[in-house]
């Protein structure tokens, strides 16, 4: 039972790292893009591909929030406490990313929408190294189990966390510009294709880089981790690794279709590598899974919320993505 | 931690603030679409251009500030953890569970806004109306979700604690119907109503004293001031329910709330006064045996109300806080009534003479109603929360012990309220400044709101 909510949660953690990541790399993208005028293309593009489902992506982090402490309460405690800082600062990037989101739309004069934008695309790159930290620091031992506070420093500013926040938005970086390879192809816009293409080359490569470097950090710093992604982890390693070299052949050849679901592959399975490696650690080396989890009326209930929500939230999402794609009616049916 | 500060105070004050800023938009996530959708009705149903302009109109208002309210509510998330971990560590097994459910309205509601705001251009109207109930169902769904969970923390069970003072068996069903939950709930859910009403028929209100009073500015004041003048009488009777609940199951609040120093019958109502720190009360007008008469009429004024003294001073609020408690439930109780009162004037209007009240002074109230139904819904909030002192979760769990022990809470409480005061201000001025450009007959696009479509892609062409 408690291996059933662990894998709703990593699903939880998952579909964060996905949906947000592609949102956190957009924003990347923004801030790196240049001045005003050299800019202005690859901004409207970026603009452009901000999803209208954005909102899923507090859902998500809302979700695995509400799973930690509800069926892991104890270790969300733990967390809670020693990572107080990154957490603290994630959540400020989040308020500020996302009311920039409300109110970029919709504010009209060009120096608020720039300094919206501006505070969208910083905080979109605090955010993710933050989260990173924070796994870093969750997968490197740093937090101590039984509720209690670890370092409030070191805990998160350890070389797994710098690993963990670096991968994280360069992984974030790499999924964006696949997806904005795709935009601008169906935009019909070759010169930015061209751009967001040579992008995602040198980002697959710095990603790919910065997590092969990882697995000797991870060696030194991370033991009980580096044991599992080289035993039970190593399938998925494997299939992460591979993902990675084909979207880049991919991209490289031009022929970006395929590239963009083989990147996402690439990044899920990295995530998944950590969780799988973890296992049966909550908390590495000092809280279990099993032990660590709530009784079991409590777990029940989180599974058929999950449930609940697979059936109502999915036919409506896909209603959504329809809406979407469908182009305005014609004729005066509304406005 | 460098400069550190007792937390305890800190992370009271920054989770009061951001709660204080959250619940303000809570009333328009919640009531907001129901108002949409009788506009939206008659813009079918009747042909009506006015209506339906009405219902465009605030589908962008409400896309606007849900987006906030979901901002808000993702910080709440974290504080939870972040000022609360013992709290969240030790109960979070029975707390979690309403807000897992909570969880899936809030996704549930954050689609169909979006789905709603797409469905202009996009779906023929009938159908798309209809994506409008799973809004409201929605809004109210995680509404009593919520406040399910405050429910708990003011009369917790469903839950068994072993020795060592760990959760070992939960009855999820009992977490979320506690015996404090049905009455809450409706309280907040007709709070919602009630605030939302008011609040969007003021704008309105103040559109028609400045003269704008044509047919769409009277629609868009009568709708929502109705929906509010409904809720206004039914949330004395619930709120009249509620606080005979506190009487008979939270006598330390109640005790607080009625200024009760020690226990007896033909208890007075006192309105306003002061506790002191001796235990007598002063100032204040005393309506003799009232409050005993309220807490159970069938006993009239022979009815024993609990004075602070039946409870040990550590497990009852202090006098300052009893103080706060008193008077913001005055001040909710007085501006209630107030509210209530303009509510008949409207209905007497209507019943006598098929039109709304036509004078300036109504125009005036109604046009402070917005704001005086925000301070009712604040006031109600500091009740049930202040009074709960000093427990987090009723004879378990004291708020002091429930705190993180982080030393710098302090630094980011200034820090979310200067960007809760940055965030407030622009929301306001966004509104403004989205009703300025429709005043000048331009009007927005659906794609120029959050969960918009995506607006047409316009090429820049390279330099």
């Amino acid at each position: 039972m408690s291996t059933a909510v662990a894998v709703v949660l990593f699903f939880g953690v998952t579909a964060y790292a996905l949906f947000a990541g592609a949102d956190f790399g957009a924003g990347f993208w923004d801030l790196i893009a240049g001045g005003a005028e050299t800019g202005a293309r690859p901004r409207a593009l970026v603009d452009h591909s901000i999803g209208p489902v954005w909102e899923a992506n507090h859902v998500w982090l809302i979700f695995t929030l509400v799973v930690l402490w509800t069926g892991f309460s104890s270790a969300f405690q733990s967390i809670m406490l020693t990572l107080f800082v990154p957490l603290t600062l994630a959540a400020l990037g989040i308020v500020l990313r996302g009311s920039s989101f409300a109110f970029r739309k919709s504010v009209f004069t060009t120096r608020a929408r720039r300094f919206a934008g501006a505070l969208f695309a910083t905080s979109s790159i605090l955010v993710p190294f933050c989260m990173g930290a924070v796994a870093g620091a969750i997968a490197s031992g740093r937090v101590p189990a039984g509720g209690e506070a670890g370092d409030w420093w070191s805990s998160w500013t350890g070389p797994t966390s710098v690993l963990g926040g670096v991968l994280a938005v360069a992984a974030c970086a790499y999924l964006a510009s696949t997806y904005l390879v795709a935009d601008a192809i169906r935009l019909d816009e070759p010169d930015m294709v061209d751009y967001f293409r040579s992008r995602a080359l040198v980002a697959a490569v710095g990603a790919g880089a910065i997590a092969f470097a990882g697995i000797f950090i991870l060696r030194s710093d991370a033991r009980y981790l580096y044991d599992g992604l080289a035993s039970r982890a190593l399938p998925v390693v494997i299939f992460s690794a591979l993902c990675g070299l084909a979207s880049l052949w991919l991209t490289f050849t031009r022929r970006h279709r395929l590239a963009r679901p083989l990147a996402i592959g690439a990044v899920a399975a990295v995530v998944v590598a950590w969780g799988v490696a973890q296992w049966p650690y909550l908390l590495p080396q000092t809280l279990k899974v099993s032990h660590g989890a709530a009784p079991d009326p409590t777990l029940w209930s989180i599974l058929i919320v999950f449930a609940a929500a697979a059936v109502l939230i999915l036919p409506s999402l896909a209603l959504l993505y329809y809406l979407d794609q469908r182009s305005a009616l014609t004729g005066d049916t509304a406005e | 931690m460098l400069l550190a500060v007792d937390p305890v105070p800190w992370a009271r004050s920054q989770m009061a603030f951001t709660l204080a800023a959250h619940i303000i938009l809570v009333p328009l996530g919640v009531a907001w679409a129901f108002m949409a959708l009788i506009a939206n009705w008659r813009a079918i149903k009747r042909d009506d251009a006015d209506a339906l302009l009405l219902a465009q109109r605030w589908s962008k208002y409400m896309a606007v500030t849900f987006a906030v309210g979901a901002v808000t509510g993702t910080v709440l998330t974290f504080e939870f953890g972040l000022l609360w971990p013992t709290f969240m560590g030790r109960f979070g097994a029975a707390f979690g569970i309403p807000f897992a459910i909570e969880g899936l309205f809030f996704f549930a509601e954050a689609i169909f806004i979006a789905i709603y705001i797409y469905g202009w251009k996009r779906m023929q109207p009938w159908p798309h109306f209809w994506t409008l109930v799973p809004i409201i169902i929605s809004g109210i769904g995680g509404t009593v979700s919520v406040v399910a969970a405050n429910a708990w923390m003011n009369d917790p069970g469903g839950f068994t604690l072993n020795s060592s003072g760990q959760v070992t068996n939960v009855k999820p069903l009992n977490v979320i119907f506690t015996s404090a939950m049905p009455y809450q709930a409706l309280h907040m859910v007709l709070a919602a109503y009630l605030v939302g009403g008011f609040l969007i028929a003021s704008v309105y209100a103040a559109g028609m004293l400045r003269g704008r009073r044509d047919r769409y500015h009277r629609l868009g004041f009568i709708i929502p001031f109705t929906v509010a003048a409904i809720a206004a009488p039914l949330q004395m009777i619930v709120g009249d329910q509620l606080a005979r609940y506190v009487y008979n199951n939270e006598p330390a609040k109640f005790a607080a709330i009625e200024l009760v120093p020690t226990t007896g019958s033909d208890v007075p109502e006192t309105l306003l006064g002061h506790l002191n720190s001796n235990g007598t009360v002063t100032g204040g007008i005393k309506i003799p045996g009232l409050a005993s008469w309220l807490s159970d009429p069938s006993t009239g004024e022979s009815t024993v109300v609990q004075g602070r003294n039946a409870f040990p001073t550590s497990s009852e609020p202090t006098v300052r806080e009893v103080n706060v408690v008193h008077l913001a439930w005055d001040v909710m109780v007085g501006l209630g009534t107030v509210l209530t009162l303009l509510s008949a004037w409207f209905g007497a209007s209507w019943l006598f003479r098929r039109r709304m009240p036509q004078s300036k002074l109504f125009l005036w109230l109604a046009a402070a109603s917005g704001i005086a139904s925000i301070v009712a819904l604040e006031a109600g909030w500091v009740v049930t929360e202040v009074g709960r002192q000093p427990w987090i979760v009723v004879n378990y769990l004291k708020v002091e012990n429930a705190a993180t022990t982080n030393g710098g809470v302090w630094i980011t409480f200034c820090a979310i309220s200067a960007i809760y005061l940055a965030v407030g201000t622009t929301l306001l001025l966004v509104m403004r400044h989205m009703s300025k450009r429709w005043r000048g007959a331009a009007e927005l696009d659906e794609s120029e709101v959050p969960y918009g479509p995506r607006p047409e892609h316009e090429k820049v062409l390279a330099p």
